[in-house]
């Protein structure tokens, strides 16, 4: 078996300009939504109380509800959780609940109604914390991204380090985007999907930049967007193989991972998506703008190509 | 060319060896179990205990499935965790008051495994259910603390110093004395200073006024903060003994926060509320002048409380706190002149001279030693004054057996926090979520490594298959190191093993098309499998590193749940490194590496027009 490949190189860095207006719409969308609509923020971040709790029976809402407003809690936010039976309550931070035993007063309100009542999971984030997970996400973004670019400097060359940068943090917007467009739930599950994707989408830009090497040494008369081009159709097998298995897992733990890994599945399966496209369709023509050269990567000084073979 | 020299195939095979025994104890899975260990050191468990805990469990018609005598205490596996349940809860009220009951989990892996150190992985409590909270210590109140403490001193040392002041008063961090003239401002100075070595002392006018400014030298403020910590957490420990937790974790989490994981346990509500509880000592007078029965009628004299003694009986306590237990330093259990077990506490050096003071002035008096939880008082020894007590050694006897002497030392070491805390994050999770998660988790994995290994061996064929048991060895590897490394698997740590299967495959792919390339630009079988490995090389270790860097700055700035999966993705990156590549090509060197190749099994190529024009 052997898809995706192809007779002639596919010209990617023709088509720099469409994919680059398309990024650049798409990047001011997902700016324009996270600032005017922002996160869905989860407790991780924003603080109060998630309590998940599972009756025997098929959960009536409206009941629990008013159990809440009775208790004097009546901003909580109730929901179906996974099943008719269980139930998801939303609490804001509570200043005369403080040291967390909000989660105690609710229970007992709910027992004397139902005793068969049983709690599943409470989280209390404080406010305090919420505000460091966030500062703390935020840093170890930051700490990534720079690593990323100083290592892709030193391994290759500073316009590649920049060019899959740029690639990257667009699949960064673009989920984020989309969790704001979709008002999906951000906690510190999908915080963690979108700094793996930072590391793992450089995967991509880093196979290509390789490629783009041993091509400048091979290929001497070739074109700059002759021989990206050539990179890019040679290695698409790899790209669509790899991304396709582990999308695979991915599709595997949105299915199987229950709703706790939910989001974190839905994470990646965008940062995935975009990840092909970005290194693909950003970063090759990014590295034609910072106008990438044979020089660059072929130091004169260096051995020609050494042949591995004895 | 395609062979590997002979240690090479040992040490993987050896490798994988390790990884079988160590992976291998996840697989017995885990029985209910109890177990009974010592409230305090100096406590034995012994036979004696286990035949005692055999004979009550008989008693009561439980069955039990075997017991384990180590000398940290007793263990005894149950079948269901109904029985358990029941077990802990007669066994409690029959050894409860010297020993800790838990509930537990031991694994059911053979005992000679247990001793080479091969356990299961050490589950989170997401896995396992159980409670999770983070404490802060509210320095701000320990430093109002500290400075009400010091201006007492301060007061009662001008006052011996026959120092004449104009008022002492405290606002948020410093303490202001005023004076009337210079001389005694001097005078003050020089003595205050010998006395009080952590205070910093600066003279200061305002409007005319002669005033002297004490404040916490930096460095003892941030030994006040760290001891405040640290005697915190020493307290937690000791009221966490009383909840009969099995693995209690306790630990400090940066400058001022403290984390306590008690896996397993439900009430949380009685967790908070032992965790939360504010007990301090107190030294206070006994009225012995008032008249006690009237008292107990409602009429109590006016300066005085009604108290009730520990082991029965009331007195009558003057309100005026002449001591706290912020004084004490250390307190063993032991015994007195008459072979009577008694108390020895140790006080600080103002605690000393105050206690010398109140010693004296009250020679045949009694004084009561009181503990304050929760707005509830206790008097727990109410001893005669026999005679000045100097040195800050001091001992507590009255009526009181070895044991009550050691849990009144436990109480008098740790009764006290240091600074209040308050639960800023807290983390509940029900048992049956805890074993739903391990079944998402397991799911995720295993569904998603075969629909993974069904289409790479479709694709790839013969090497495909090479591929898929490299990842299965992966996998090994991955789980036998976790379990060797004992790190906290989470929810998000099984998810992070589920997507090491995704991206492991990739090294693979990498090698697998970089042979193809090489098969189609016209190379013999033997070259274009060694090559291959070598050109992909380069390629893997990129993606690998700059996935490790993603993997690091998640661990570092992560949190909680976050680390586990950052754990995880590193770990999974080396042993990635390992098997793709080293494992595979073994396999492959093992299998085709010997012999003449017509062809490499590696699924049918499309040979393209253009490639051999290019070369």
């Amino acid at each position: 078996m052997d898809f995706f490949r192809f007779e002639r190189d596919i010209p990617f860095t023709r088509w720099g300009k469409f994919s680059m207006t398309f990024s650049l719409i798409i990047s001011i969308l997902a700016i324009y939504s996270l600032t005017t609509k922002g996160l869905n923020l989860a407790v991780d971040f924003t603080g109060g109380t998630v309590m998940e709790i599972s009756y025997q029976q098929p959960a009536n809402l409206d009941k629990t509800r008013k159990i809440l407003a009775g208790i004097g809690m009546s901003d909580a936010i109730v929901q179906n959780f996974g099943t008719s039976r269980d139930v998801m309550i939303r609490l804001p931070v509570k200043l005369e609940h403080a040291g967390g035993n909000l989660s105690e007063t609710v229970m007992t309100a709910l027992k004397v109604d139902d005793p068969s009542v049983e709690m599943k999971r409470v989280e209390f984030v404080g406010p305090q914390v919420g505000d460091e997970l966030l500062e703390n996400g935020l840093l170890a973004m930051l700490f990534v991204s720079m690593g990323i670019v100083a290592y892709l400097a030193v391994r290759f060359e500073w316009k590649f380090g920049v060019a899959c940068i740029v690639a990257n943090l667009h699949d960064v917007l673009t989920i984020l985007g989309c969790f704001s467009f979709f008002q999906w739930e951000f906690d510190l599950t999908v915080l963690a999907a979108v700094l793996a994707i930072l590391g793992y989408s450089v995967n991509e830009s880093v196979v290509i930049s390789d490629r783009i090497r041993e091509n400048f040494r091979k290929l001497r008369k070739a074109t700059v967007t002759r021989i990206i081009d050539n990179a890019i159709t040679e290695t698409m097998s790899r790209t669509i193989i790899t991304h396709g298995s582990t999308q695979m897992v991915v599709i595997s733990m949105f299915l199987f991972g229950g709703e706790a890994l939910h989001n974190f599945a839905l994470a990646l399966t965008i940062g995935i998506l975009f990840g092909i496209y970005s290194s693909i369709m950003i970063a090759s023509p990014i590295l034609l703008l910072l106008g990438a050269k044979r020089e660059d990567l072929v130091k004169p000084e260096r051995k020609p190509q050494e042949e591995a073979l004895p | 060319m395609n062979r590997y020299p002979l240690w090479k195939y040992i040490v993987i095979a050896v490798s994988i060896l390790l990884g079988l025994l160590y992976t291998l104890p996840n697989f017995f899975g885990e029985s209910p179990a109890v177990q009974i260990s010592p409230l305090r050191a100096g406590i034995q468990t012994d036979m004696a205990l286990l035949q005692r805990a055999e004979q009550v469990l008989k008693q009561h018609g439980l069955p039990y499935n075997g017991t384990i005598l180590e000398s940290t205490g007793i263990k005894i596996r149950f079948s269901d965790t109904d029985t358990q349940i029941k077990a802990r809860d007669i066994l409690d009220a029959e050894v409860g008051s010297d020993y800790i009951v838990a509930l537990n989990l031991l694994p059911n892996s053979p005992q000679w495994m247990r001793h080479i150190g091969a356990l299961p992985m050490y589950l989170g409590l997401d896995l396992r259910g159980g409670v999770h909270f983070m404490l802060q210590v509210d320095m701000a109140g320990a430093l109002t603390k500290a400075l009400d403490r010091y201006n007492a001193d301060l007061r009662s040392t001008l006052r011996e110093q026959r120092i004449p002041s104009a008022g002492i008063d405290r606002d948020r961090s410093r303490i202001i004395i005023k004076f009337r003239d210079e001389q005694a401002r001097e005078k003050a100075i020089s003595e205050l200073g010998k006395t009080f070595e952590d205070l910093a002392f600066r003279s200061e006018d305002v409007n005319g006024e002669r005033r002297l400014v004490a404040s916490i030298k930096p460095e003892a403020l941030i030994r006040m903060q760290n001891t405040a910590v640290q005697r915190n957490i020493t307290t937690l420990r000791n009221r966490v003994n009383e909840l009969g937790v099995a693995e209690p974790i306790i630990q400090q989490a940066g400058a001022d926060r403290v984390i306590v994981q008690l896996p397993g346990v439900q009430d949380t509500a009685k967790a908070k509320d032992i965790l939360g509880r504010t007990a301090t000592l107190e030294v206070r007078m006994v009225d012995e002048d008032g008249d006690i029965d009237a008292a107990l009628r409602g009429s109590v004299p006016s300066g005085t409380e009604l108290l009730s003694e520990r082991g029965g009986g009331h007195l009558l306590v003057k309100k005026q706190v002449l001591l706290t237990g912020d004084r004490i330093t250390d307190a063993q259990p032991g015994f007195d002149q008459d072979r009577q077990a008694a108390v020895h506490v140790t006080l600080d050096n103002n605690g000393s001279r105050i206690f010398k003071q109140l010693t004296r002035n009250n020679v045949g008096k009694r004084m009561a030693i009181l503990l304050v939880e929760k707005n509830v008082t206790e008097v727990v020894t109410a001893p005669v004054i026999r005679e000045e007590i100097g040195g800050g050694r001091v001992q507590i006897s009255g009526q009181m057996n070895s044991i009550e002497a050691r849990d009144v030392a436990l109480l008098l070491r740790a009764g006290a926090l240091a600074a209040p805390m308050e639960i800023i994050e807290e983390r509940t999770v029900g048992p049956s979520l805890g074993a739903e998660n391990i079944e998402r988790g397991f799911n995720s994995t295993l569904y998603g490594f075969l629909i993974v290994s069904v289409f790479i061996m479709i694709y790839y064929s013969a090497i495909g298959v090479i591929s898929v048991v490299a990842l299965a060895t992966n996998l090994l590897f991955l789980i036998g190191l976790l379990s060797i490394l004992q790190a906290t698997l989470t929810l998000p740590g099984m998810a992070g093993m589920a997507l090491t299967v995704g991206m492991a495959i990739d090294a693979n792919v990498l090698i697998n098309e970089r042979i193809r390339d090489e098969l189609r630009h016209g190379a013999t079988p033997q070259a274009a499998i060694h090559a291959g490995y070598e050109r992909a090389w380069d390629a893997i270790i990129d993606t690998n590193l700059t996935t490790l860097l993603a993997g690091l700055g998640l661990m570092m700035f992560g949190s909680g749940p976050i680390k586990g999966f950052a754990v995880v993705l590193c770990l999974g990156i080396l042993t990635t490194l390992f098997s793709a590549v080293t494992v595979s090509r073994a396999m492959v060197n093992l299998f085709y590496g010997n012999r003449k190749l017509t062809h490499v099994p590696i699924g049918a190529i499309k040979i393209l027009k253009k490639s051999s024009s290019k070369r």
